[in-house]
C-alpha cells in the first residue's frame, strides 16, 4: 500500500518489490531449471534405482574414475586432490563427491553429462583433456546417467582441491576451446554391423569408458591423439605404455585372448606382469570387470593391426657403427645376464609363468621407446597383487649395482638374444633416463 | 597404565610359522585376528632382493635379520650349582626376529618325526625296560600320535611345496626314499632337489656300505610351484646362501612366500610389527586370559584384549611370557614339581670334515641350497637296536652342506698351518676339494630333570623384567649317542674317498658359544595331565582354556630332526580343534 507522505518510498518500495520479485523469479527459474532437469531425468528413470546404481558402480570401475579422482592417502573416495601429471604441468583432479560446496552435488545431470561427453565443467568452461572426455564422448547418455546415479550415493566430502599447476598459456582455460575445435569431435559410439556383438562391446569399452588410448595411443605436440596410430604406444608420466595392437613383434606378440583376460583380471599371465601405472589400472579397474567384458576387450584388441611407424628389425642392428664393439657389448651383456638375471628369468629367458616375466617372448621389451625397460632395470618394479594372483613378485632395483654401460649392455642383450631382435640401447640413453628419473617424485 | 585397545576375537603373539598358520586358519573361520610381532615387517621381494642378499658378512656373521641381544637375551649356566650369566653375543643358537621369524632364515628342512618319537616313553620302556633308561631322564609321550598328525604334516608340506622322495607311501616302502619314515598318505608335492656332487657322492658311498640314502626333505623348491592358497614360488637357483639369509628368489618356503600375501589382503587381519609383548593378562579367577600387554616402537604400552590368545613367540619367549604372567606352576627341579620350564632340550650335533685329493675331486661347494642333502636314517630315534650300545636316541646324518660362503668356509687339513701365508695357500688349495657338512650329525636331545628354564634371580631386561635362565648341559647318554653317530658318519665320509677325515664329535660341557642348530624345544610341553605338562594334546593351556601355546616349546623332548614341520603340523592340528570344537563350545577340550 503506498502512502502519500513517503516521498520516495513508493519508488523505493516498487524497486525493492521488483528486485525481490526479480530475485525470486531468478531463483525460481534456477530452481525450476534444476528441478526441470531432475524431473526430466526422473521421468526417464528413478535416480535411486538399484539396477541403475549398480550399473553406474560397474562403469566407474571400467572408467577407472578413482585413479584420478581418489587421492592415495586420503580415506575419502572420489574427493579429488590428486595431481595428474601432463606434458603441460599438473592438473588437480576435482572432488566428484556430492558435496554441495566443493563437489558436484549441485550440478544438474545435464551438466554432468556435458562434463563427461563434451568436456565442459559445471559452469560451461572447458575441461582439460587430462579428464578423458575425448574418449568418454563415445559413451551413451544412459551409461553416463548411471555413473551419476552411483556418484550420488557417495558420502559427500568437503574438500577444496585448490588450483591446477599448468604452464602458460595452458593455464588459461579458454585456450582449450581452440584445442577442442582442432581435435575434439564429440561422437557417440557407432556399432560396426560387420562385427560381432562381442567385438562391438569390446570396442565400446576400450575406446569409450576404459579409455585405453589415453595412455596407449601416441599423441602430437599438443597432446591430441594421432588417430592413425591408435594403440601403438605412448610415453607419459615417466613410463612407456606399450603397443597393444595385434602385432607379433611390436604389439601383443604371442598373447592369446586368454592371456589378455588373465593379465587384466589378475595382473599376471604366463608372459608378463603389470607394474607401474598399469598395476594401478588392474587393481582399481580391470580386475573388477566381468570375464565377458574382458574377453570382449581382448577380442577387439586382437583385431587391431599394429599401426606403428616403427619397423621391426630382422637383422641385428649395428648401433655403435662397429660390429666388433657390438659383439663385445653383446658378450658383456650375456655375462651380466647370467650373473644377475638368469636366477629368476632363466638362462633361456623364459622366466616362470605368472612369477618371473618371460623376456624371450616379450614384445614390450623390444619397443623402440625403452623408457619402461630402463626404468624397471634401474628402479626395479613391484607387480600388482589381486585376489586371484596374490603373490605380487617384484624385480629388485639394479641402478645402484650396474653402471650406464652395463645397463646398456644387458638390455641390448635381452633385446637381441631371443626371437626378433630390436635396436640396441646406448649408455647415453641410460644416462639420460637416470637423470630424468632423479627429477621425478614417484 | 597401558592404553586399552578395542577388543578382537584373537590376539596372536609372534608372527613366525606357527603364528602365520594360526592367523590364516582363524581368519578363514571369520574371526577378527590381530598379530603382534616384536620385530619388523619383512617383505621377501624388497628385503631379501636376490641381487644383494648373498652377503655373508651382513647376514651370516653379523646376523642382521636376527634378534639383537640388546633388545632381549637370556642367562646361561651348565649346572644348577653355577651362577648364570647373560648371553651378550649369540653362539649356540641364533634367535630369530621379525615377521616370518625363523621361517625366513631356516634351511628349509621339512622333516617328519618318527612314529616312535611321539610315544617315546612307552616305546623305549617296552623295548628295553625302564632300567635301561638313563638316570633322571624325564622323557614322556606327547599325547598325540604320528597317525593323528599325518594329515597335518601333509598340509604343511603342500603349503610349502616340499621337495622330496616318498619312502613310505601308505605302508609301501619305496626305493629312493626314507624307509624309516612314518607312512605318508600321498607323495611330496615336488620332486627331490638336484644334488651337488659331494651330496651325490655321499649317497653313493652310503649305499655301498649297505645304507639307504635319501634326499633331505626340502622346503626349498625344486621347480616352480603354486600352493593351495594360490601363492607362487620359483625354482631354487642353488645360490648357496640359504640358512641365515632371506630368499628373494621366492624359492624358499617362509610365511612371506606361502601365507602372508593372502593374509594381508583380508579385512579381518591386522599385523602390528615392532611391538613387543610383555605380559599375558588373566582375569581375577586366574583361569582365563583377557589381554596381551605390549610395548610399541615409540615406547608406549598398550593392552590388546581378546577372547582367544595364541602364544607363538618361539620356545624361549613362550616360556618367559608364561612365567612372567604367572600362568602355570613354574618348574622346580629340586622338588621335581611344576611344569613351566621343564623338559627343555636342544640338539646334539657334530661334524666330520673330509679332505680329498684336489686333482681328482672338485666339489664346487659354492653350488648349494638349504634344501639339498643326502641323508641316512638308520641311526635315528629307535631305528636300530640300542641294546649293545648303552644309550638311547639318535639322529639323522648326512651331507647336508648348503653352500661354502667365503668367510667361514675355512677348513684346512690337519697339519696345515693355522694362520699366515701358508694357511691362505692351504685354504686356496683345498677349498674346492673339501667336504664341510656343517652339522652332518643332527642328534636328538632327551629331557632331563636338571635341564630346564626359569626366571633369573639377578639379571633383568631393559623393561625391568627378569631374563629367562637356561640351565643346560650334555648328559652321558647324548654324548655316547653322538660319538656313535659321528663314527658312523666318518665311515661314510671315508668311503667317499677322502684322504683325510677329521672327526669333531660333540664333547661336554654344553658350549653356549658354538652353534648347534636353532632347535630349542620344550619348556611348555604337551601331555595328558596338568601335573607333568603345561598344555594338553591340543596345545591348550591347562590353566587358561582360551590360551594356546604353539611351537616347539610343546615338544616333551627333541627328536633327531629339525622341528619346523612338526610344530607347523601341530599348528594345523590345533587350528582344526579350535575351529571345529573350541569355537562351538569355548572351554577346556580335555578334562584331565
Amino acid at each position: 500500500m503506498l502512502r502519500a507522505d513517503w516521498p520516495g518510498s513508493s519508488a523505493t518500495a516498487l524497486a525493492i518489490l521488483l528486485s525481490v520479485a526479480a530475485l525470486g523469479a531468478f531463483a525460481e527459474w534456477g530452481y525450476q531449471s534444476r528441478y526441470r532437469s531432475l524431473s526430466a531425468a526422473t521421468e526417464r528413470s528413478d535416480q535411486q534405482d538399484f539396477a541403475l546404481i549398480e550399473r553406474g558402480r560397474y562403469l566407474v570401475d571400467v572408467a577407472d574414475c578413482g585413479a584420478c579422482h581418489s587421492n592415495p592417502g586420503d580415506s575419502r573416495p572420489f574427493a579429488g586432490g590428486r595431481k595428474i601429471e601432463t606434458p603441460f604441468g599438473a592438473v588437480v583432479a576435482t572432488n566428484i563427491t556430492p558435496d554441495a560446496d566443493t563437489g558436484i552435488g549441485l550440478w544438474s545431470d545435464e551438466a554432468f553429462d556435458a562434463a563427461l561427453r563434451r568436456g565442459r565443467e559445471g559452469k560451461g568452461a572447458p575441461l582439460y583433456p587430462a579428464m578423458p572426455y575425448v574418449y568418454f564422448a563415445k559413451m551413451s547418455r544412459d551409461d553416463v546417467r548411471a555413473i551419476r546415479a552411483y556418484l550420488n550415493t557417495l558420502a559427500p566430502a568437503h574438500h577444496d582441491v585448490g588450483p591446477n599447476h599448468l604452464a602458460f598459456p595452458f593455464n588459461l582455460r579458454p585456450v582449450m576451446a581452440l584445442w577442442n575445435a582442432a581435435y575434439f569431435r564429440p561422437e557417440e559410439f557407432q556399432a560396426n554391423a560387420t562385427k560381432s556383438p562381442e567385438w562391438n562391446r569390446g570396442a565400446y569399452l576400450v575406446q569409450g569408458p576404459a579409455h585405453c588410448g589415453a595412455c596407449h595411443t601416441p599423441k602430437n605436440q599438443l597432446g591430441a591423439d594421432r588417430e592413425a596410430e591408435e594403440f601403438s604406444g605412448y610415453a607419459a608420466q615417466g613410463w612407456y605404455a606399450p603397443n597393444i595392437g595385434n602385432d607379433r613383434i611390436l604389439g601383443l606378440g604371442d598373447w592369446s585372448e586368454a592371456d589378455i583376460v588373465a593379465y587384466l583380471k589378475t595382473g599376471h599371465n604366463r608372459f608378463e606382469a603389470a607394474t607401474g601405472p598399469m598395476a594401478e589400472v588392474v587393481s582399481l579397474s580391470t580386475s573388477h570387470l566381468s570375464d565377458a567384458d574382458l574377453k570382449a576387450m581382448a577380442d577387439f584388441l586382437l583385431d587391431q593391426p599394429a599401426k606403428s611407424a616403427e619397423q621391426a628389425y630382422s637383422v641385428l642392428p649395428a648401433h655403435s657403427g662397429s660390429a666388433a664393439l657390438d659383439a663385445l657389448t653383446f658378450k658383456a651383456g650375456e655375462a651380466i645376464y647370467r650373473d644377475e638375471c638368469s636366477a629368476c628369468h632363466g638362462q633361456d629367458g623364459a622366466g616362470s609363468p605368472a612369477l618371473f616375466p618371460n623376456l624371450a617372448a616379450s614384445s614390450s621389451l623390444r619397443a623402440s621407446d625403452p623408457t619402461t625397460l630402463i626404468r624397471i632395470l634401474l628402479q626395479g618394479g613391484r607387480s600388482v597383487a589381486t585376489d586371484r594372483e596374490p603373490t605380487a613378485p617384484a624385480m629388485p632395483a639394479f641402478g645402484w649395482k650396474l653402471n650406464d654401460v652395463e645397463v646398456a649392455a644387458v638390455l641390448t642383450y635381452v633385446r637381441q638374444r631371443w626371437n626378433a631382435p630390436s635396436a640396441s640401447i646406448s649408455a647415453d640413453e641410460v644416462r639420460q633416463a637416470r637423470r630424468s628419473l632423479m627429477q621425478r617424485a614417484d | 597404565m597401558p592404553r586399552k585397545l578395542p577388543s578382537k576375537d584373537v590376539v596372536i603373539v609372534g608372527l613366525g610359522w606357527a603364528g602365520s598358520i594360526m592367523a590364516q586358519e582363524l581368519t578363514e573361520a571369520g574371526l577378527e585376528v590381530v598379530a603382534i610381532e616384536r620385530g619388523p615387517w619383512r617383505d621377501a621381494a624388497t628385503e631379501f632382493a636376490s641381487n644383494y642378499v648373498q652377503d655373508e658378512l651382513r647376514y651370516g656373521v653379523r646376523r642382521e635379520l636376527d634378534l639383537r641381544p640388546e633388545q632381549a637375551t637370556f642367562t646361561f649356566r651348565n649346572k644348577m650349582s653355577e651362577m648364570a650369566l647373560p648371553i651378550r653375543d649369540w653362539g649356540a643358537f641364533m634367535p630369530a626376529n621379525g615377521v616370518g621369524g625363523g621361517g625366513v632364515t631356516w634351511n628349509g628342512a621339512t622333516w617328519r618325526f618318527l612314529p616312535s618319537d611321539f610315544t617315546l616313553k612307552t616305546h623305549l620302556v617296552q623295548r628295553y625296560g625302564a632300567g635301561f633308561l638313563p638316570k633322571d631322564i624325564t622323557i614322556s609321550d606327547w599325547g598325540v600320535t604320528y597317525d593323528e598328525l599325518e594329515p597335518f604334516y601333509d598340509r604343511f608340506e603342500y603349503l610349502c611345496g616340499a621337495s622330496g622322495a616318498a619312502g613310505n607311501l601308505n605302508g609301501q616302502i619305496l626305493e629312493g626314499g626314507n624307509p624309516f619314515e612314518g607312512a605318508r598318505s600321498r607323495p611330496y608335492p615336488n620332486p627331490p632337489m638336484q644334488q651337488p656332487f659331494s651330496q651325490a657322492l655321499f649317497a653313493k658311498a652310503a649305499a655301498n656300505l649297505g645304507y639307504k640314502p635319501f634326499p633331505k626333505p626340502s622346503g626349498v623348491m625344486s621347480q616352480a610351484y603354486v600352493n593351495p592358497l594360490g601363492v607362487r614360488l620359483g625354482p631354487c637357483a642353488y645360490c648357496g646362501f640359504c640358512e641365515s639369509y632371506g630368499c628373494g628368489n621366492q624359492s624358499k618356503a617362509s610365511p612371506q612366500t606361502t601365507i602372508l600375501p593372502v593374509l594381508i589382503r583380508k579385512a579381518n587381519f591386522t599385523a602390528r610389527a615392532n611391538s613387543e609383548a610383555t605380559r599375558i593378562n588373566l582375569d581375577k579367577s586366574g583361569k582365563r586370559a583377557v589381554s596381551v600387554t605390549y610395548i610399541d616402537a615409540s615406547g608406549e604400552e598398550l593392552e590388546q584384549p581378546a577372547d582367544l590368545v595364541i602364544l607363538a613367540a618361539d620356545t624361549l619367549f613362550n616360556v618367559q611370557l608364561l612365567l612372567l604372567s604367572g600362568i602355570g606352576k613354574p618348574y622346580d627341579p629340586i622338588a621335581n614339581e611344576g611344569v613351566i620350564g621343564r623338559n627343555f632340550t636342544h640338539k646334539t650335533t657334530s661334524d666330520v670334515l673330509g679332505f680329498f685329493d684336489k686333482a681328482r675331486f672338485n666339489f664346487n661347494p659354492f653350488v648349494g641350497s638349504g634344501g639339498a642333502g643326502m641323508c641316512i636314517d638308520e641311526f635315528n630315534g629307535d631305528n636300530f637296536d640300542h641294546g649293545p650300545h648303552g644309550f638311547v636316541g639318535g639322529g639323522v646324518i648326512g651331507q647336508m652342506q648348503s653352500g661354502a660362503p667365503p668367510i667361514r668356509t675355512n677348513a684346512v687339513p690337519p697339519g696345515a698351518p693355522r694362520w699366515g701365508a701358508q694357511w691362505k695357500q692351504a685354504l686356496r688349495d683345498n677349498y674346492l676339494s673339501t667336504v664341510t657338512p656343517g652339522l652332518g650329525v643332527q642328534g636328538g636331545f632327551y629331557a632331563y630333570r636338571d635341564i630346564y628354564l626359569d626366571l633369573d634371580p639377578t639379571y633383568r631386561d631393559r623393561l625391568g623384567r627378569p631374563l629367562l635362565r637356561l640351565t643346560i648341559d650334555f648328559h652321558e647318554n647324548e654324548l655316547k649317542q653322538n660319538k656313535f653317530l659321528t663314527d658312523r658318519f666318518a665311515d661314510i665320509v671315508k668311503a667317499m674317498g677322502a684322504e683325510k677325515v677329521v672327526m669333531q664329535a660333540r664333547k661336554g660341557p654344553y658350549d653356549i658359544t658354538k652353534f648347534q642348530t636353532n632347535d630349542l624345544s620344550g619348556g611348555a610341553i604337551m601331555g595328558d595331565n596338568p601335573q607333568s605338562s603345561a598344555v594338553n594334546r591340543y596345545l591348550q593351556s591347562w590353566n587358561a582354556p582360551n590360551l594356546f601355546v604353539m611351537g616347539a616349546s610343546a615338544f616333551p623332548q627333541n627328536a633327531g630332526y629339525s622341528p619346523t614341520a612338526t610344530l607347523a603340523a601341530l599348528a594345523f592340528w590345533t587350528a582344526k580343534a579350535i575351529r571345529e570344537k573350541y569355537l562351538q563350545n569355548p572351554g577346556a577340550l580335555i578334562h584331565a
